[in-house]
């Protein structure tokens, strides 16, 4: 290769290593879970996109029991290898583990089957809900989705008011007891918007003053909530437990994070300010209106978890480019942004979310922020992941070329806590499986 | 109580002036004289002749004489009316007027009624209902006819709107006399619209099953005429009332075109009643010849104190909010014949206000009088007795202190059939209050400012139409689809809508140059399964074979998604009948011609298709209540055998039997199959279906044109390019059902390895926007090569549907459909800059922005001018937001219910 390192570091190499693709031949689509780090090993000759908005064109990557132990410009560095593996990477791009945040991931199979769906439980108010006890570590989704670079998910309960606790977690795992990162990261609460009227196909609709009175009333409610869970927490032992109550307590001392999904522009402000007075910083998750209001945003350190730039603009008159654009237009105010996509077959398609920010105003480095820094400090989990910096977990991938952009991303090898993981799936297999019928066919 | 006993003062004077003959009377005979004169009165004969200082005399319920010079005989009561004027009673041709309001359908989930369920030897469709006639429902309804006769009208239409064939409407008197002796044309006209209803059956669901219906009621009833097996009362009547005017309720300028080209198919010509957004396309609607009828519930403004909902207005609903009030006017203007309603309004009283606003936008004192007399009379069939004040007609008249459409006029009189109504001190306040409010507004009598129309009436609508252009695009890399494959600094000259030459520094001549240096050209894309520009319902659901409905029937030209895929690179697009049943609709191949009409969309020339679906859509494993056939794979199968053996027979019957066969559009759409006319799309996904199909195809000896989705044709790739079936199918969409289990992302991949002719379809709004990107999954997923991946979303969607002879390469004398990208066009970070369709750049990135930012100006002038025009009790409307409506595949849309919902809202307003 044209890169002067491999000159300098040549001496070093005493061994060879070939690296072997996914393992072949797996039967079954469940795969089986990588083991541990048994060796240091170093990373050498690829661009390094570490996930902090810098770049090192030719760089290297040392990991060790799991850690990230060295990162640095292999064109000047000296390092002894010889007690390391070495995966030459040459013109390659090493990038830290995608983070998919809000995903309902391993909790669900097959969104028209009830059975296989575990991401909404009834009721209005749910703080006690824990999703990650439901994260199904068996299912065939993950695979796929970290083929593409997705290393980590943030899986998280849906509906109602209050959803209850995400978790985040690594996706090569025995049970979610081993997957899990973070547990209880964060409470998920949908701000109460009155719909708006009219969008089409509505039926036999209450009218807006309705509407309005039951928005009201859900708030009032919320409001009692969270002034009696704040109140609650201040009880060291509760004569009588509730265990709604007592979900909410590390909200209040800062140990879980509020997540709140608005999108108007009047939901993200009164979301906002209603988090205040408990003060809690919330994230708002969703966001369509934002752009609207960056400097009340900024002023409150508020983060956003946009929706996926793949979408519509929500009105008819805007910007036909809007949602491809809103990531840049906040980020460029200086708000901290993350990307998240909808539906949890679709978080394989992450990545592409950041190539379209960057396609629309967002430099491709920070782009690639929005799926893997900020998303880890708005997780709570940027002490261990979310960049390519020594002390981390080695939760990082190769690919072939630029990852962000689906004509480029070609995931190599990825390795979570540093193990290298199985990249096979039910994708590849099936295509295997298939693709030999019809070869053999030919010969 | 006071209403009642005002109604009661009113028609006082005259107790009776004509008797019921065939009635007995209790008591002794009091049947006055009913002659009067009336003197020294301006009247006005009919629009077109006024006697000044005239004579009107009338006798019993008739004008016995109109003139200057009339001595008055003797018997006569003299109404001295120095200074006054005499019009003829108003009519309003469309009214619910005696007759019971149509509650909506109920809507809420389909109920499986399959056929009718009204006892007798009726039709089987409950919507088609021509046996009902307004002459045996109606009945006189004091506290209605009161307020009617108070804005001036002595005789309206009335219809029940009831169903798509309504049966006849009746003329009637307002004179509040007994049935009998009001009734003026107890047949004036047979009534149809595209709303089911209250009809309880399944069928249709959609506005295309509805023009459907009708089109088929047509050819049921010209069969009907000729055979002898089959009594059918609801035939019979329809029969009977083909000779009489037949009068449409549609609902919008779209609506009119699509009612007039049923109309035209069978010989007929509508009377069509609208929604007042003709002016939106005052050319295509003069085009169809049709009377119209016009409401005047001009679009209220929008609340607008609150500007963050102010926001959810869409610049189509603020500019129709602007222009509405010159509807009429463009309309005269436009030389077409209609008639005024009041039909709409949320009070009759607020009639004359706006009358007099549309006259303050430019209609004509003439027109507008004709528009509520004489044509209103002629299309109701009464015109020998009334509309005018001529000797022999009904003595249907008012009394006005003024000329009618002065600013202090009031009408302090209505007589009707010689029957004299006295409007009271109140009345004519509240006359006057009203009409202040509009002569407020108009403190110039010159016509108020209105903006300037956009084609489409939507946001990122043009003022003019965009020109075709001589272009030359300069120094681009150019990604031909043909053996040249791709070609480095290459221009690509457009001239006449065809691409004219390919080649390296080509001469400009008298072109336009765009510098493409750095720049990436493809043809246009084209996206072989969409759902766009499509209105009422993609879906006709409701039987398991509804073969009969067409695409064509509702494409809509105003879809927002038009201009946001061609910002995506498409350029055409088929758009398909959704995947509810197993023979579904007929599709329409479209251009991406934003601005142009619905029919001016539609590729020219290209061969027609028919959506055809298996899986879990069609047995309703997600929806429907489980009772209409076929709920498993197996009986999806024998539907298909069916249905192609009935259009087997049905060809053999023809064949034999010729015209005698009752014409079955459902079966000719089916023999068109069988004949190689009509082509199919198949919505698939597993391979078990898929290999049914093909079995059930060779079987009965018809062709599978393209699998659609196509989700497991990986397994089946042999045997698809065995037969020479296309492949349509997603890029990476899985796990949303239970069939797409093992849906890959090497789908594609394979079935083009195999040899089988493969696209990437988006059947989604959003995704159509970047089937580019979609195609970069190829590469992604199985390293198909660059060149063949974008073949995957332009020249093999252009083979599959038969058009790769004019659209899908760059290739000299095809269509100049082509797209000018940023950067490779298969990236993430590549951006559509230009997409010409027939060489009209219908998107440009630059002149996007511009037009943002001339809108959002437009759009706050708009604002400004609501707060500035509002005056303290003018009645506002919420804003609502106006979001386009998004149909994939699976949508299910009740047509009738949305237009209830439509009509309750706004009288909620």
């Amino acid at each position: 290769m044209i890169w002067k390192g491999t000159m300098l570091m040549n001496k070093y190499i005493i061994t060879c290593f070939i690296f072997a693709l996914a393992l072949k031949g797996m039967a079954q689509a469940n795969i089986a879970p990588a083991g541990k780090q048994k060796k240091k090993t170093i990373v050498m000759g690829a661009k390094l996109h570490l996930g902090t908005g810098k770049v090192i064109e030719i760089g290297y990557l040392i990991f060790d029991e799991g850690k990230i132990t060295g990162v640095g410009d292999a064109t000047v560095a000296r390092i002894d290898i010889s007690s390391m593996e070495v995966i030459t990477a040459n013109g390659k791009h090493v990038y830290p583990g995608f983070i998919s945040p809000v995903t309902n991931l391993g909790l669900s199979e097959f969104e028209a089957v009830k059975a296989t769906l575990d991401f909404t439980e009834i009721g209005n108010f749910n703080p006690h809900i824990r999703s990650l006890i439901a994260y199904n570590t068996d299912s065939k989704v993950p695979a796929t989705v970290r083929s593409n670079g997705v290393l980590m998910a943030q899986i998280t309960p849906q509906g109602g008011i209050i959803s209850g606790s995400s978790s985040v977690v690594q996706l090569d795992a025995w049970n979610w007891e081993d997957a899990a990162i973070k547990k209880d990261n964060a409470m998920h609460m949908t701000w109460p918007a009155a719909p708006r009227a009219g969008t089409g196909g509505s039926r036999a609709q209450l009218n807006t003053d309705a509407l309005k009175e039951r928005t009201q009333r859900s708030i009032s409610e919320l409001e009692q909530l969270f002034s009696e869970a704040k109140a609650y927490a201040e009880i060291p032992k509760p004569e009588t437990s509730n265990p709604r109550l007592a979900a909410m307590r590390h909200l209040f001392d800062g140990k879980q994070k509020l997540f709140i999904t608005a999108n108007a522009e009047k939901d993200i402000l009164a979301a906002v300010n209603f988090a205040k007075k408990y003060g809690i910083v919330p994230v708002i998750k969703g966001g369509d209106e934002a752009h609207l209001i960056t400097g009340f945003l900024k002023e409150n350190n508020i983060a956003i978890i946009i929706k996926q730039p793949h979408s519509l603009p929500s009105n008819n008159d805007d910007d036909v480019n809007l949602p491809y654009k809103r990531a840049g237009i906040l980020a460029n105010a200086g708000i901290n942004v993350v990307i998240s996509i909808d539906d949890y077959w679709q978080q394989r398609n992450l990545p592409f979310m950041a190539g379209t920010a960057a396609a629309w105003g967002v430099d491709r480095e920070k782009a690639l922020q929005m799926i893997s820094l900020n998303t880890a400090r708005i997780l709570g989990i940027d002490q261990s992941a979310g960049s390519l910096e020594i002390g981390k977990d080695a939760t990082f991938f190769i690919s072939a070329g630029d990852a962000l952009d689906m004509k480029t991303n070609k995931v190599e090898t990825a390795f979570i806590q540093g193990r290298n993981i199985n990249l096979d799936n039910l994708h590849k297999q099936l295509d295997r499986k298939f693709s030999d019928k019809y070869n053999s066919g030919k010969k | 109580m006071k209403r009642t006993l005002l109604s009661f003062i009113l028609v006082f004077f005259a107790v009776s002036s004509f008797a019921q003959q065939t009635f007995p009377v209790n008591g002794s005979y009091d049947i006055r004289q009913g002659l009067y004169a009336f003197t020294n009165a301006n009247i006005v004969v009919n629009a077109s002749q006024t006697i000044k200082n005239g004579t009107l005399l009338i006798k019993g319920q008739l004008i016995h004489a109109a003139g200057a010079g009339i001595t008055v005989p003797k018997g006569y009561v003299v109404i001295d009316l120095k200074g006054k004027f005499i019009y003829p009673s108003l009519i309003d041709p469309f009214t619910a007027y005696g007759v019971p309001e149509t509650p909506g359908t109920a809507g809420g989930p389909r109920q499986s009624i399959f056929t009718s369920t009204k006892q007798g030897a009726y039709g089987w469709n409950e919507a088609i209902r021509p046996e009902t006639h307004v002459n045996t429902l109606f009945t006189s309804d004091s506290k209605k006819a009161d307020e009617l006769r108070k804005a001036g009208f002595g005789s309206v239409n009335v219809v029940n709107r009831n169903g798509i064939a309504r049966g006849t409407s009746a003329a009637v008197s307002l004179s509040g006399e007994r049935e009998n002796n009001s009734m003026l044309n107890p047949k004036s006209a047979a009534n149809y619209s595209f709303n089911k209803g209250t009809s309880q059956n399944d069928y249709p669901s959609s506005l295309m099953g509805s023009i459907a219906l009708l089109r088929q009621t047509y050819y049921d009833a010209a069969w009907y005429g000729k055979q002898k097996e089959e009594y059918n009362i609801s035939l019979e009547e329809f029969n009977a009332q083909q000779n009489i005017p037949q009068l449409f309720e549609a609902d919008g300028w779209q609506n009119i075109l699509r009612a007039d080209k049923i109309a035209k198919e069978f010989g007929k010509q509508y009377i069509i009643k609208s929604n007042g957004d003709e002016y939106q396309r005052v050319d295509a609607v003069k085009a169809t010849g049709a009377s119209l009828i016009i409401p005047l519930d001009f679009t209220k403004a929008y609340d607008i104190a609150d500007t963050v909902e102010a926001r959810n207005i869409s610049l189509a609903q603020m500019k129709a909010w602007e222009m509405a009030p010159a509807n009429p006017a463009a309309l005269e203007k436009a030389g077409i014949r209609f008639s005024l309603t009041a039909f709409g309004l949320d009070n009759v009283k607020d009639f004359w206000p706006n009358i007099r606003t549309a006259i303050l936008y430019g209609l004509s004192e003439k027109q507008a009088l004709m528009a509520i007399t004489e044509i209103p009379a002629a299309m109701i069939g009464i015109a020998g007795k009334t509309g005018s004040l001529e000797k022999g007609k009904l003595a249907n008249f008012i009394i006005t202190s003024d000329s009618l459409f002065k600013k202090d006029n009031v009408i302090e009189e209505n007589w009707v059939q010689g029957k004299r109504f006295i409007l009271d001190k109140n009345d004519k306040k509240e006359q006057k209050d009203s009409l202040n409010k509009v002569i407020a507004k108009a403190e110039a009598a010159k016509a108020p400012a209105i903006g300037e129309l956009i084609y489409p009436f939507t946001a990122f609508g043009n003022r003019t139409s965009l020109k075709q252009e001589t272009v030359l695009l300069k120094n681009a890399t150019v990604w031909t689809n043909e053996k040249e494959g791709v070609l480095e600094n290459t221009d690509v000259l457009l001239e006449n809508g065809k691409i004219k030459s390919v080649g390296k520094n080509l001469s400009a001549g008298n072109a336009k140059i765009i510098d493409a240096t750095g720049k990436h050209i493809t043809a246009g894309l084209i996206d072989e399964h969409s759902h766009i520009a499509g209105t009422g319902g993609i879906n006709e659901g409701s039987q398991s074979n509804s073969a009969e409905v067409r695409i064509a029937d509702v494409i809509n030209s105003e879809d927002v998604s038009i201009y946001r895929q061609l910002a995506g690179g498409v350029t055409t697009s088929q758009i398909l009948h959704g995947s509810a049943n197993p023979i579904g609709g007929q599709s329409q191949l479209i251009k991406l011609r934003w601005g142009k009409l619905p029919e001016e969309l539609k590729f020219a020339g290209a061969d027609g298709f028919i959506k055809f679906a298996l899986g879990e859509n069609v047995k309703q494993s997600n929806f429907g209540t489980g009772a209409r056939f076929p709920v498993t794979r197996m009986g999806v199968e024998q539907t298909f055998v069916d249905d192609f053996t009935r259009a087997k027979e049905y060809k053999a019957a023809i064949s034999k039997k010729g015209n005698n066969v009752r014409r079955d559009l459902e079966l000719d759409a089916i023999a068109e199959i069988l004949d190689n006319k009509r082509f199919i799309t198949c919505h698939s996904y597993v391979q078990s279906e898929i290999n049914m199909l093909m079995h059930v195809a060779d079987s009965i000896g018809f062709k599978i044109n393209t699998f659609t989705h196509i989700l497991e044709g990986y397994k089946m790739a042999d045997k698809m390019k065995a037969r020479g079936i296309n492949a349509s199918t997603f890029s990476d969409w899985w796990a949303y059902k239970m069939e797409v289990a093992e849906a890959i992302p090497y789908n594609g991949k394979i079935m083009h390895n195999v040899g089988v002719t493969t696209a990437f379809n988006s059947d989604d709004a959003e995704m159509a926007r970047r089937l580019n990107q979609e195609a970069g999954k190829a590469v992604l997923y199985g390293d198909v090569p660059e060149e063949d991946a974008l073949k995957f979303v332009s020249l093999n969607p252009a083979k599959m549907l038969h058009i790769d002879d004019k659209v899908g390469s760059i290739k000299v004398g095809k269509d100049a459909d082509v797209v000018i990208w940023s950067d490779h066009p298969l990236s993430i970070y590549t951006k559509a800059e230009k997409t010409f369709v027939d060489g009209i750049a219908y998107w440009d990135i630059e002149r996007d922005a511009e037009l943002r930012k001339a809108q959002a100006a437009e759009r706050a002038g708009l604002i400004k001018k609501m707060q500035d025009n509002k005056k303290p009790g003018d009645k506002t409307q919420r804003p609502q937001s106006d979001r386009p409506r998004i149909y994939h595949c699976e949508t299910i849309e009740d047509y009738a219910a949305e237009l209830n919902d439509l009509e309750r809202n706004h009288a909620h307003e």
